[in-house]
This record gives C-alpha cells, structure tokens and sequence, in this order.
C-alpha cells in the first residue's frame, strides 16, 4: 500500500514544470489565441521535443509505452500551465485508443512512430463531448459511431468551429459519413475503447483541474502579498486568507481522489470509472472555488481582459463540463456509493 | 503507487476481524454516564489485555510493534465490527504520540502500558475560562518549589475529566512569562489533595466535559513531559497528529456512513420527496471515501520519511466538516421525525450534536484557516 509517486515519475515532472514555466508563460497562452490552432507554434514544438507524445506509445512503436499514473502528474502541468488541450489529448487518450485498437497492427505501425514523434495530432469525438475538440488543427480524427470506432482524415470531414469563452480552445461541429472502410473497430470492442478513451479524457480534465486550482492559488497569494489597502497587505486580512484556505482545503483532497482514479484506471479496476468521475466532481470543485475566490481577492483588476488569471479562470469554467457535465459525473458516483456494500469501514481498496 | 494490501496486511485484518467478531460486545450505556463508563473500561481492559490497546505501539509497551497501515486496518475492522467508541481516546491517540517522541524511557515504561489496557483513564486540560482559541493565554501556574511542582488556577471543557485518574496539559512554570515561553507540559494525577473536578452538562444534557480547580497541587517535577518552558514547542509538535491523523480515523465516518446508506434505501419515499437528497447523500458518502483515500496518502507519506506539516489543519477541517454533512443528510432523510426520541432518530441527533463541536475542538476550524493561509500558502500576518 502506497500512495506516493515514484523518483522517476517526479522527476519527469519536475523536467515538464521547468520547460513549461520558461515556454509556456501567460504570453506565450495569449499568443496562442491569434492562431488558428489556438496554440503557439513554439509551443506545440516543445511538447514532442519533451518527449510527450511519445509517452503513450508503445515502445515497439518508438515510445515509451507509460500509462496513466505517468500522465498523472503531468496533467496538472498542463493546467497549472493552460497548456491548450490539444497537445494533451493526442499524447495521452488518442495515443492510448490507437494503442488499444484491436488487430490494427498496419494502422498503428503508420499512426504511433508519428504521433510519438509529434507529426500527426489526433482529435476525438464522442457523444459526452460532441463538439470535437481541436478537429479543425488535427491530422487524424477518431469518431463514434454507434459505439464503433471511424478514423477519418480532416480533409474528409466538414468542419464548423464554435467559438468557446476560452480562447484558447477551438470546438468544432463535424459532418461526417461512417463507412466502413472508416470504420477500425465494430461496436462490440469498440464500447469498452471509448469508455476507457472517455475516462482518460475525464481523467485528464481532472488533472487539470488540479493544476489551474495550484495556479489560481498562487496567483491570489502573490497578488493578496504585494497589494495594500488600510495600510497592509490585503492577505493580512482573516477574510481574504479564510478564502485561500478553503481553496487550499478542497485542492488538499481532490488530490487523493485524482491518484487513485489514475491508478484504478491504469489497472483496469472495475471501479474506474466512478472513480474518476468522483475526481471529476472533486477537482471541478476545487477549480470552481479556486476561480471564484481567486477574482474575489484580486478586486476589479481580476475583472480585466489585462490580468493574467482570466487565463485560467475560463480555462476552469469550460472545463467545468467537458467530457462528462455534473449530471453524468454525479450519477456514476452515486450508483457506485449507493450500491450494497459500498460504504462503511474497510471498502476503500476492496 | 501500489493500491493493494499485501498478504501480510491482508492476513492481520484477517486476524483482528476474527478476534472483534468474537469479542465485540453489543451496544454499551453512552460512556457519559457511570455505567456507560464502567463498561467501556471493562472493554478497554478486554483490549488491552489481548495487545489491541494501541496497536502502533511497542509490545513492551502494550502495543503490537504495528505500521501506521496496519493501525489503518485495525480501525477499520474496529469499526466495521461495530466496537465501542474509545473511552481512553485523548491518552492513546494524543497523549500517547507524545510521550513516544518527548517522553523519557522511564515515563513510557509507566504511563503507556497502563494506558493501552485503560487502568489510567487521560483527559486533556489545556483550555481555561480566558484561553480558548489563545491558548498561548494559558494562566494557570505550577511555581517549582524543590522536586515539585506546584499548581493553581482553573482548566475547563476537558473532555471525560469526570472518569479520568489523569489530565495532560499546559502549565506557567516560569513565573511573569508571556504568551507561548515559560509553558510546561505536566501529567497530573487528579486524586492529589487541592484538586476540583466540577462536570459540567453538555448539550445532550450529560457531563461530558468538566472543570478543575487546582488550589496548592504538588506534582512530582518527574511528571513533567520534556524541558521546563518548552511545553509549548512539545504540545505543537503532535498537535498535527490530532488534527491530521490519529484522532479521527476515517473508519469512523464509514460506520456512520455505512449507517446513512441503510438508512437512505431505508426511506425511499424521503428521496422521492426531495430529489436532492440522492445527490446530498452521495456526496456525503463520496467525501468520505476522500477522507480515506487522503488519510492513507498520508501515511505513506510519513511512511516514506515525510511529516505532518500544516496541511494537516485541512484535514481538521475536512472531517469536522464531513462529520456534519453526513448527519445533516441523515436528518433531512428522517424529515419530520428527526427531532424525535425514536431509538433511529435519537442517535442521529446525538451524532448531529457532537458533530456541532467537531468546527470547535481541537483548534476550531477558523484558527485552522488562519494556520493554512499563514503556514501552508505563506501569506502575511
Ligand atoms: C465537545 C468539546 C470538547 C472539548 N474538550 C476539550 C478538552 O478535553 N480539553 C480542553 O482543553 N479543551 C477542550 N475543549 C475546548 C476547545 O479546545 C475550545 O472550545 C476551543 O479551543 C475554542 O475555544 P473557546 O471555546 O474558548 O472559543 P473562542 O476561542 O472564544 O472562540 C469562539 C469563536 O471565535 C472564533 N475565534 C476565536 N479566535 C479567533 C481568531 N483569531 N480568528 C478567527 N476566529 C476566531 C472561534 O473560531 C470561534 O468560532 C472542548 C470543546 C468542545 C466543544
């Protein structure tokens, strides 16, 4: 039994954190707004030159074959960073669904050695998110279909993008005929593909929302430290510091949920999928709390298109119910806590 | 990170589900009352005697020589077994983490092994009329006169003090000291000559907190727990083993919310009335699966060499917190009927009371949100 991370796995993310902190800055996030993309040029660079989008792949493919604990930690990169989804998507749940397709050998030997090596980026659509996210920048696209998997080419498919509050995010509505020469798996294997794709893209958001709930936190915290009114630092003052706190409080215990969900979903636990979504709700609420209070403490600079949190403000309330709103993540949580025998003394790790 | 329980650990609970099926009694008097208290010491004697006691702690101590994990799992069949709350909980979980780390061979060797079977029953005595939430206001004196000490003044809302043979807490030794310097830790037997213990009624209407008067009590300068005046450094250095840890495990708030599924498929109309409730109740039941999960990331943090640092003022927060939430669920399922003297209602509004004090003890949740904010995210005073 534990619960910590490996050296490794730290490690990796502290060499992340550190390229990011320098390539991703706030700049960098609004650069990325006046691209098509939404992503800064250099910044998509960088996430294979960080050897992201090989750490999915299978290591017979050129990669690194890693799973979902590995991500674990790197998702709250992406959020404390606002790194556009787009980059984490095909490096983490698309990479994982072409791995697992099933007697696709010619496919993923044509696919995997290009996404590890950041020349193809996939998009995913699904009907717990059926605006594909980033389709319009994408290579590939892999789309549901009654429960089967289509991967489609971009150029096949019509594309209308939706503008998101984010504006870094780049939702697009998608026409589109399956076939079945674009069909790779039936809907038999296909429903257990998509629910894993579904729980690591939910996965992932959680992650993010860890890491936005951090940033949040700290840009409050070092806004709260240098502005003065009545003489003192606002952060000073007991109502501004018991808004941190209770930030701090759900951000404390989101976490733990997070890494078992990572964990549960890595191992195939029958339960994985309540359990990220109970992160969902978890991590959510945090980042919710962490952006209401963050603007709260910040005053009417906070309200302004200049200061940097509104990054990461929007970045949380879009994310509030991607891949799965309250309503879908409330209702695993609650069949699985209601059902016999799941509560009480002892169930945690049964 | 490794999820699962080895065959060790699987085999102990193994071991102590056998040992609370055969032993558990059925539900005792309320241990606010003499025969409620009568017999949950005789069951704490029953623990002791078969190295239950407190299982972390040496066997040559009373203990099992058990990790902070196994500690986990024995909680958890302790309550999933339906055992008695812990009588001696302030000596074993919060007395007894401290004498570990500042106590002298000596003193463990006389206080932990009559603690794990209950033949010495501790309260805590650090708050007094003036000092509450400013305990660093602590006014009761000990002045040093040869191998004594010597004590006078009042500590009141000490938990249990009715039935304790002993209280821990904070004591001026150091004559004209202010604030957090000159502060002793002491162990005060409370049978010594000058000592009043006057119970005070709760809101259930039992004594379960009292006050002491203390009028010229000598205590040994043996029973005092670390240096003279660095009491305060001794009572803080574990204070985030209550707040974090040892004091509520999370099997207790799985019985109860054990408890509060049964009684939420129990009132299928209640949900029908309130679609709410379903949500309410999940959530409540959620939380405390996030209680467990961060009460065992925890461990394996002290595990692999960490210590608790000031996020343990979250984890205060958290369970006082959840402590609530389920009860509230529970009542707004009972509806009419909560306020009630059912034998089903009745020990929900008992639980909903004590969860009224959990935002209060052990540093009330908004000294915690001071500690947070000051200690864990850095921001000014
Ligand atoms: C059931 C129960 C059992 C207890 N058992 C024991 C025991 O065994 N031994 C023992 O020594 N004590 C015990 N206590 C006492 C407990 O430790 C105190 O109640 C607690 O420290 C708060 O002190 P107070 O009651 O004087 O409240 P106060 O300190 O007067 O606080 C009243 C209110 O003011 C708020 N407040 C005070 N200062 C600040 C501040 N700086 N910033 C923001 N808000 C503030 C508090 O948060 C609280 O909401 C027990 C209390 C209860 C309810």
């Amino acid at each position: 039994m534990d619960f910590t991370y490996t050296q490794d796995q730290k490690s990796f993310r502290d060499a992340v954190r550190a390229a990011f902190m320098v390539e991703a800055t706030p700049d960098v996030v609004r650069e990325g707004w006046e691209h098509a993309s939404g992503v800064a040029p250099a910044l998509e660079a960088l996430i294979a030159e960080q050897g992201l989008t090989a750490l999915s792949v299978p290591e017979v493919f050129g990669g690194l074959g890693l799973s979902d604990t590995d991500w674990a930690l790197l998702t709250q990169e992406f959020g404390y960073y606002a790194v556009p989804d787009a980059l984490l998507t095909t490096s983490y749940p698309a990479a994982c669904l072409i791995r697992e397709l099933p007697d696709a050998a010619n496919r993923q030997q044509a696919w995997l050695p290009a996404l590890s090596e950041g020349r193809l980026s996939v998009a995913v659509g699904h009907p717990l998110s059926p605006l594909v996210g980033d389709a319009d920048s994408a290579d590939l696209l892999l789309l549901w279909h009654e429960d089967e998997v289509h991967a489609v080419w971009r150029a096949d498919v019509d594309i209308t993008p939706v503008a998101s509050v984010d504006p870094s995010r780049r939702l697009c509505r998608v026409s589109w005929n399956p076939s079945s020469a674009s069909r790779v798996a039936d809907a038999g294997a296909g429903r257990e593909l998509w629910q894993r794709l579904a729980d690591r893209m939910a996965l992932a958001i959680a992650g993010e929302q860890l890491g936005l709930t951090q940033r949040v936190l700290d840009l409050a915290i070092d806004y709260t430290a240098q502005r003065k009114q009545f003489g003192k630092p606002i952060g000073s003052f007991q109502a501004v510091k018991h808004l941190l706190a209770d930030v701090a409080v759900k951000g404390e215990f989101a976490k733990p949920v997070f890494n078992r969900a990572a964990y549960a979903l890595e191992h195939g636990h029958p339960n994985a999928g309540a359990y990220v979504s109970h992160a969902r709700l978890a991590c959510g609420d945090a980042a919710w709390l962490a952006a209401r209070n963050g603007i709260q403490v910040h005053g009417a600079i906070g309200y302004t298109w200049e200061c940097d949190l509104q990054i990461f403000m929007k970045r949380i309330w879009a994310l509030e119910s991607a891949w799965g709103d309250a309503a879908y993540h409330k209702a695993r949580v609650a069949d699985w806590v209601l059902a016999d025998g799941a509560a009480g003394p002892g169930v945690t790790f049964a | 990170m490794d999820l699962n329980y080895t065959p060790a650990q699987q085999a102990f609970r193994a071991q102590v589900r056998a040992w609370m099926r055969e032993n558990v009694p059925g539900e005792l008097p309320d241990y606010d009352t003499w025969e409620g208290f009568e017999a949950h010491r005789a069951w704490e004697r029953k623990l002791g005697d078969s190295g239950w006691g407190m299982v972390t702690w040496p066997e040559a101590l009373g203990g099992r020589g058990c990790d902070l994990i196994e500690w986990l799992i024995f909680e958890e069949e302790y309550y999933a077994a339906g055992a008695p709350l812990r009588l001696n909980q302030n000596g074993i979980f919060l007395l007894g983490p401290t004498l570990m780390e500042f106590g002298t061979d000596a003193q463990k060797a006389r206080f932990l092994p009559r603690m794990a079977r209950c033949d010495d029953m501790w309260a805590q005595a650090w708050s007094e009329p003036g000092a509450g939430s400013d305990m660093a206001a602590i006014r009761t004196t000990a002045y040093r006169d040869g191998n004594h000490y010597v004590i006078n003044g009042q500590k009141t809302w000490s938990t249990r003090a009715r039935w304790a043979d002993w209280i821990f807490g904070l004591f001026r030794t150091e004559q004209g000291s202010q604030r957090h310097h000159g502060l002793s830790y002491l162990l005060v037997p409370l049978d010594l000559p000058g000592i009043t213990v006057r119970p005070i009624r709760q809101l259930n209407g039992l004594a379960g907190f009292a006050e002491i008067f203390f009028d010229e009590v000598r205590v040994p300068v043996d029973n005092r727990l670390g240096d003279e005046g660095e009491g305060w450094a001794v009572a803080m250095a574990t204070a985030g083993f209550e707040r974090g840890l040892m004091l509520r495990s999370p099997a207790r708030y799985q019985a109860t919310a054990r408890r509060l599924a049964a009684l939420y498929h129990a009132h299928p109309d209640a949900a029908r009335r309130d679609p709410a409730l379903r949500d309410r109740v999940a959530a409540a039941l959620a939380a405390t699966e996030a209680y467990a999960l961060s009460t065992y990331r925890t461990v394996s943090q002290l595990q692999a060499g960490g210590r608790i640092g000031p996020e343990a003022s979250t984890s205060k927060i958290f369970w006082s917190e959840l402590d609530l939430a389920l009860h509230e669920a529970a009542l707004a399922i009972l509806g009419k009927e909560a306020e009630l003297d059912t034998p089903e209602a009745r020990r929900w509004m008992e639980g909903f009371m004590f969860a009224q004090a959990g935002p209060i003890y052990a540093g009330s949740n908004e000294i915690q949100r001071n500690i947070i904010a000051e200690r864990m995210l850095g921001l000014p005073r």
